[in-house]
């Protein structure tokens, strides 16, 4: 979702270049929802017991709720299914020194004191995760690098970020282009997990060394066009900030540095 | 005024062998000079030399000299002679950034790199758009591109630069006829405008022949036979040179075989 910036304000650049963020929540400056996923990753981590990650957690959601990603969300949050189970079972059947057993058959005593901790993590885990995921749905990649950039990063640092951004989705197309055309040569990929396994091998030597090949002529192509000049880059793109919001950074990042401190420190031994 | 080759030689890092040994070569602006040869007969090799980035990017030992408008490029930056010899690959998907999610901010790559005022980055993307008809790709994603766009969004992200030369090396070996269609077409219009000039290497003899006033052989890094263009792709040694005339020539050829002269098709 996006909306033309003010005819009078682009300076001969087409509407489809001036594209300004709209929508709930997704308007914000994107260094704003990049500080607000990361002051929560570090919440749901920094305070301990129940408290921080329930409370990370209920914003992910709100913010979620208001950007109107609740569905792609879930996804994501079906994605860490497995991690999820995994943690669970492990606490629950091994969590050590623990001596209130919910039920016991045979050698497994899967005990509450585990299950307590393994929900507990899993929480931390998704609110950390679908805070980030957040940010991603609610901003493109090239908002946050053109924000980035005119706060001082780097013409290299971005570059680089971009690139490793496009990459994937890239590169996956790719391996999806060698499995057609190993399957063409008869190569079986699908069956049994050896069969799969043994397909994995005639994939990842074109993926890899395609990749590495076309470094050099990325790094020719890109040279050809002054990337290495010196200087900051001219920026075509300015996305709105406010002052309301650069006051919520701030006072974010300095609850952020007060609860760090006071964790270290073991001063938040109050929080329930 | 022009990009010069003067005994100029190359070898990659590694290698004992020459990939080009004792070349002359002289490109005026408004000039298109043709570059044919077998494959590894050092057609790559001649563009990253004349556009200087062999060996500054890629290594390698450079004999002999080249210089762009009296500036040897030995002692240039890279971002230097961007501006005044820009160069095209053979595959569209590895010149663009990647990073660019429309054509238009494709294009202004180049220009934001120099650090240009806002108007003038804009005035060289949309010139550069309109030079090879595409202004209509403008607000495309470069990854959605057909191979014959992407290649001419490629060559306007390099027209955005301003370059006096344009090197291109063999910008259509990757594109079905469409896609070389759109190219030629595109370069027809750039040389018609004038000014810039063009080193273009192909293996198409026919997009040589209508574009190219010189033309150049090379075999085994060095150059067998140079000259103006109708005259050396009309020769009768060229396909002994692993180069395939061009289709005029060879029904030319053909119809003289059966009796039948047509001495106008390679003139």
């Amino acid at each position: 979702m996006t909306s033309e910036a003010p005819a009078d304000d682009r300076h001969g650049i087409p509407a489809f270049v001036v594209r300004v963020p709209a929508g709930p929540y997704r308007s914000l400056n994107p260094v704003t929802k990049l500080v607000i996923a990361l002051s929560e990753v570090i919440l749901a981590f920094a305070i301990g017991s129940w408290s921080g990650p329930i409370l990370v957690l209920a914003v992910v959601l709100g913010c979620a709720a208001i950007a109107g990603i609740l569905r792609p969300l879930w996804v994501i949050a079906a994605v860490t299914l497995p991690v999820v189970v995994s943690i669970l079972l492990v606490n629950t059947f091994l969590y050590p020194g623990a001596k209130d057993p919910i039920i016991t058959v045979g050698p497994f005593a899967p005990t509450w004191t585990g299950l307590a901790f393994g929900v507990q993590v899993t929480i931390r885990l998704l609110a950390a995760s679908l805070a980030l995921a957040v940010a991603y749905l609610t901003t493109r990649t090239d908002d946050l690098l053109t924000e980035l950039e005119r706060r001082g990063l780097g013409r290299r640092s971005t570059f680089l970020i971009g690139a490793a951004t496009e990459t994937v989705p890239r590169t996956i197309t790719r391996a999806g282009e060698i499995v057609d055309s190993q399957r063409a040569r008869g190569l079986d990929t699908e069956g049994s997990w050896w069969k799969r396994a043994r397909g994995v091998l005639p994939l990842a030597g074109p993926v890899v060394f395609g990749a590495l090949t076309e470094v050099e002529e990325r790094t020719m192509a890109l040279e050809s066009r002054a990337f290495s000049a010196p200087g900051r880059r001219t920026m075509i793109r300015h996305l709105p900030d406010s002052g309301v919001q650069r006051w919520f950074r701030r006072a974010l990042i300095a609850v952020l540095g007060l609860i760090v401190i006071g964790r270290v420190l073991g001063a938040l031994g109050w929080v329930p | 005024m022009s990009l010069t080759l003067t005994a100029v030689g190359y070898r990659y890092v590694g290698t004992s062998r020459p990939a080009l040994a004792g070349i002359d070569l002289t490109l005026a602006p408004g000039e298109v000079v043709g570059v044919v040869g077998a494959n590894e007969a050092g057609k790559s090799t001649l563009c990253l030399v004349a556009a200087g980035l062999a060996p500054a990017t890629i290594g390698g030992r450079l004999d002999g000299a080249v210089t762009v408008d009296g500036l040897p490029t030995a002692q240039a930056h890279p971002y230097e002679l961007a501006q005044r010899c820009g160069v095209l690959f053979q595959n569209p998907v590895t010149q663009l950034s990647g990073t660019a999610p429309t054509v238009w901010e494709e294009v202004a790559f180049g220009p934001r790199n120099l650090a240009l005022p806002l108007t003038e980055v804009v005035g060289r993307v949309d010139d550069a758009l309109a030079a090879l008809a595409i202004a209509e790709l403008a607000e495309r994603d470069p990854a959605r591109l057909s191979g014959g766009q992407a290649q001419l969004v490629a060559l306007a992200s390099v027209l955005a630069l301003r370059p006096a030369y344009l090197i291109l090396d063999e910008p259509t070996s990757q594109l079905d006829p469409q896609g070389t269609r759109l190219v030629g077409e595109a370069l027809s219009r750039l040389v018609a405008g004038g000014g810039t000039g063009v080193l273009l290497t192909e293996h198409k003899t026919d997009l040589l022949w209508g574009l190219a006033g010189r033309v150049v052989v090379l075999d085994g890094g060095r150059a067998a036979l140079s000259g103006a263009a109708h005259a050396v792709l009309a020769d009768d040694r060229l396909a002994a040179w692993g180069v395939e005339p061009p289709g005029r020539v060879r029904l030319a050829r053909t119809a003289e075989a059966a009796g039948v002269a047509l001495p106008e098709l390679a003139a």
